[in-house]
């Protein structure tokens, strides 16, 4: 199996330089062939390397490539990291990837860059997979920043669209600022600990104190770094933008995978978030002041895929209060169960976007649940889902969050509460807009909805299926059930436990306290439900058309509390002024000047030189006497 | 033969030889006609055999004399090439004024 592992990333690297260097003279189909072939094998390598760890207490290996960098005392080697963790993660992309691949199929057929298209899925699943698999820091950062690329490749696919260019410019350069944070997390961890290889690190962190100013500073770093990457407040404002891509870029980066890899690295690095009480406040803090945010401006939104965009960011905010807890199992158990919903949701948008040629204004959708019947029940199994109505997966995992949200601080509960009410709300809203009601589109798209086909529609079904079972990866033991995710996690979270249980307790919840609210979360969730289907289909409203007057509050929401535009005035515009002035009185007063200063003065002592080339015998003549009796002077001086 | 050169004191043939090779530069540095320069370099030649001669006579070491030999081969060699060298430059410019040769100015 160790000779294996190194094909995960490599097949679809394989397909990226196939499908890259060979752009036009592919053939469309073979193209989405390959590509879902090579992560159909990286799927099965992933597959039986799980069940070979699985079940064993410490069976994590690395796999070395080779010496990366090796310089002094800094040795950096090319190596992969096999644990429960990485697997799992393995798994989720290659698998959801996978199926994503095969409805990009069906989704891109008509498309003139498919190839490409092919290509740059293949590379985006090579950096998340050196991102889940490396052995360090650096390794992760690769996969980091490559994902980052790959995302900006993915958004401006259909590059002809300015509006779509600028917003993966956003993209990326929001996603650097975050980086800049993880670099410099890098720089103290290597400072700190001598080494940058987490078995390295994460053996010398246990022996410090809890709560030194160092450790302080690495752990709110690698936060912002994850801020940046997995959409937090205040760097997510390029979420909702990236909605520019196509659909299934949407399912895989920025639902199931990219973003997520945030909350992977804080899991990786857990002893030192656990050794910093204020670093997971904080993240606490944002997580759940993320979650309510993006939560409200959902309720608002209009567009299909921005509904699903906010809701992905509300979501992770829900991940990043279960990191701020100590929940880690809590925060991979929401990746996983969130994977699949979320993907599957927007491969519905997907679908419905496909249906109505093009539409994505969901005011202008309505009453498809007739034509659309396999795209609308698999939407409804994802939104029941991701409402956490139990037996479903969402139920499970959200409530995991939220109990331990209750242990931390009641208050937090609380707000988690409020966004997963407007969770359960906006996401009703949207399936009943969609579905329910009567068609409001024009004629001509009436005309041609259908169902997409068996290989949009397939992976739809597997996610579906997913969505719902996907819950008993981890019942809590207080319902009975095996808490299998615990289990497999808990080599990786070793330390963690060591820590907490030598330093004092974790507070538990009585039993009776874990049902109520239990039982809080699902009445919260079926008020929603309940106040979305009254508004929405009983009461048939329709939300606002454009330039309606409205609400003070709604038009905050609508507006998404104008936070573009304030980042523009506060960030946008000082840094075009600042980079104007260096324009003008740096760079062509002072750099140009010198540069031109000194080709100039070579060009003057040329013609000075060339003075001495009159061309007349007589002077050469006479030159060369002076130089002989030079030289006579010279030599008969020196004896 | 040795006593008739040695009736000369040394010196003499130095300063002899001395004022022979001024002139010869001044020649080449001052005339303008080709073949006035070409003299002057010859005078220039014929006043270091002048003077070999003369110290290979006065150490009684027949190298001096043998370098003469060569040096006069040289000088016809190079006489020989230089007048070709004239006749060309005649034929180009009319003229053996080397001032007029200042194609390759700047």
């Amino acid at each position: 199996m160790k000779e294996l592992v190194k094909f995960i990333p490599l097949l679809p690297l394989a397909g990226f330089l196939v499908n890259g260097l060979l752009n036009k003279k592919m053939p469309k189909t073979m193209a989405g062939l390959l590509a879902s072939a090579v992560m159909a094998f990286a799927f099965i390598i992933s597959f039986l390397t799980f069940l070979s760890i699985k079940d064993q207490p410490d069976a994590s290996f690395v796999v070395n490539i080779y010496d990366f960098i090796n310089v002094g005392s800094l040795k950096i080697p090319f190596s992969f990291l096999i644990d429960p963790l990485s697997v799992l993660m393995m798994m989720i992309i290659t698998g959801v990837g996978f199926l994503i691949h095969i409805y990009s199929m069906g989704y891109m057929h008509d498309d003139e860059g498919q190839v490409r298209f092919f290509a740059y899925l293949n590379l985006f699943v090579f950096f998340m997979l050196l991102l889940v698999m490396g052995s360090n820091y650096i390794i992760m950062f690769i996969g980091w920043e490559g994902v980052g690329l790959c995302s900006y490749l993915l958004i401006g696919f259909w590059y002809k669209n300015q509006n779509y260019n600028d917003a993966a410019k956003k993209a990326f350069i929001v996603n650097r600022v975050g980086d800049l944070g993880f670099i410099l997390a890098i720089f103290l961890i290597f400072n700190q600990f001598g080494s940058v290889q987490f078995a390295d690190v994460i053996a010398s962190a246990s022996k410090l104190e809890t709560g030194s100013v160092m450790l302080t500073a690495i752990t709110l770093l690698l936060f912002v770094g994850a801020t940046g990457k997995s959409a937090q407040l205040p760097l997510f404002t390029w979420l909702p933008d990236a909605m520019a891509g196509p659909t299934p870029v949407s399912a895989l980066i920025h639902a199931a995978t990219m973003v997520t890899a945030g909350i992977y690295m804080i899991i990786r690095s857990n002893i030192l978030f656990t050794l910093s009480p204020t670093t997971c406040a904080v993240i606490a803090g944002v997580g759940v002041a993320t979650a309510l945010f993006a939560a409200t401006i959902g309720l608002a939104q209009n567009d299909i895929k921005k509904v699903l965009a906010y809701s992905t960011v509300s979501q992770l905010g829900f991940m990043f209060l279960a990191l701020g807890v100590g929940s880690y199992t809590g925060a991979l158990f929401h990746v996983m169960t969130h994977a699949f919903f979320k993907a599957l949701l927007f491969l519905g948008a997907g679908s419905v976007i496909h249906a109505v040629s093009g539409e994505q204004d969901i005011r202008k959708m309505g009453g498809l649940k007739g034509k659309l019947t396999i795209t609308f029940i698999t939407f409804l199994l994802g939104t029941i889902a991701i409402s956490g109505i139990p037996p479903f997966s969402g139920f499970f995992s959200k409530d995991e969050i939220l109990a331990a949200a209750f242990s931390y601080s009641p208050i937090l509960w609380g707000l988690g509460a409020v966004a997963a009410f407007c969770t359960a709300f906006y996401m009703f809203r949207l399936l009943f807009l969609t579905f329910f009601g009567t068609f409001r589109g024009t004629e001509e798209q009436k005309h041609h909805l259908h169902e997409s086909p068996i290989s949009m529609t397939l992976p739809l079904m597997v996610l579906a299926v997913l969505s719902v079972v996907g819950g008993y990866a981890n019942i809590p033991a207080v319902l009975g059930g095996g808490e299998y995710l615990a289990k497999y996690l808990a080599p990786v979270l070793a330390p963690t436990t060591e820590y907490i249980a030598a330093h004092g307790h974790k507070a538990h919840l009585s039993h009776e306290t874990e049902y109520a609210l239990m039982g809080a979360s699902v009445v919260i969730a079926l008020i929603g439900i309940i106040l979305a289907y009254v508004t929405y289909v009983a009461k048939k409203a329709v939300p606002a058309e454009d330039g309606a007057e409205l609400g003070f509050l709604h038009k905050l929401i609508l507006n998404k509390y104008y936070i573009d535009e304030i980042y523009d005035v506060v960030f946008v515009k000082p840094l075009y002024a600042l980079s104007s002035f260096g324009y003008k009185f740096v760079e062509v007063s002072g750099i140009d000047k010198l540069v031109n200063l000194t080709s100039d003065s070579f060009v003057l002592g040329s013609k000075v030189s060339s003075k001495l080339q009159t061309g007349n015998v007589g002077t050469y003549l006479l030159l060369m006497v002076i130089g002989v009796i030079a030289i006579l002077a010279y030599n008969f001086s020196r004896i | 033969m040795e006593s008739i050169i040695n009736v000369i004191e040394l010196d003499k043939y130095i300063m002899l030889s001395a004022a022979l090779f001024c002139i010869g530069v001044t020649g080449v540095l001052i005339r303008r006609n080709a073949i006035i320069l070409f003299m002057s370099i010859e005078l220039m030649l014929n006043s270091v055999n002048l003077l070999l001669t003369a110290f290979s006579s006065y150490s009684g070491d027949p190298n001096g004399q043998v370098f003469v030999f060569f040096i006069m081969a040289v000088a016809a060699a190079e006489v020989a090439v230089g007048l070709a060298i004239i006749v060309v430059m005649y034929r180009n410019t009319s003229s053996i004024d080397i001032d007029l040769l200042d194609k390759l100015r700047n």
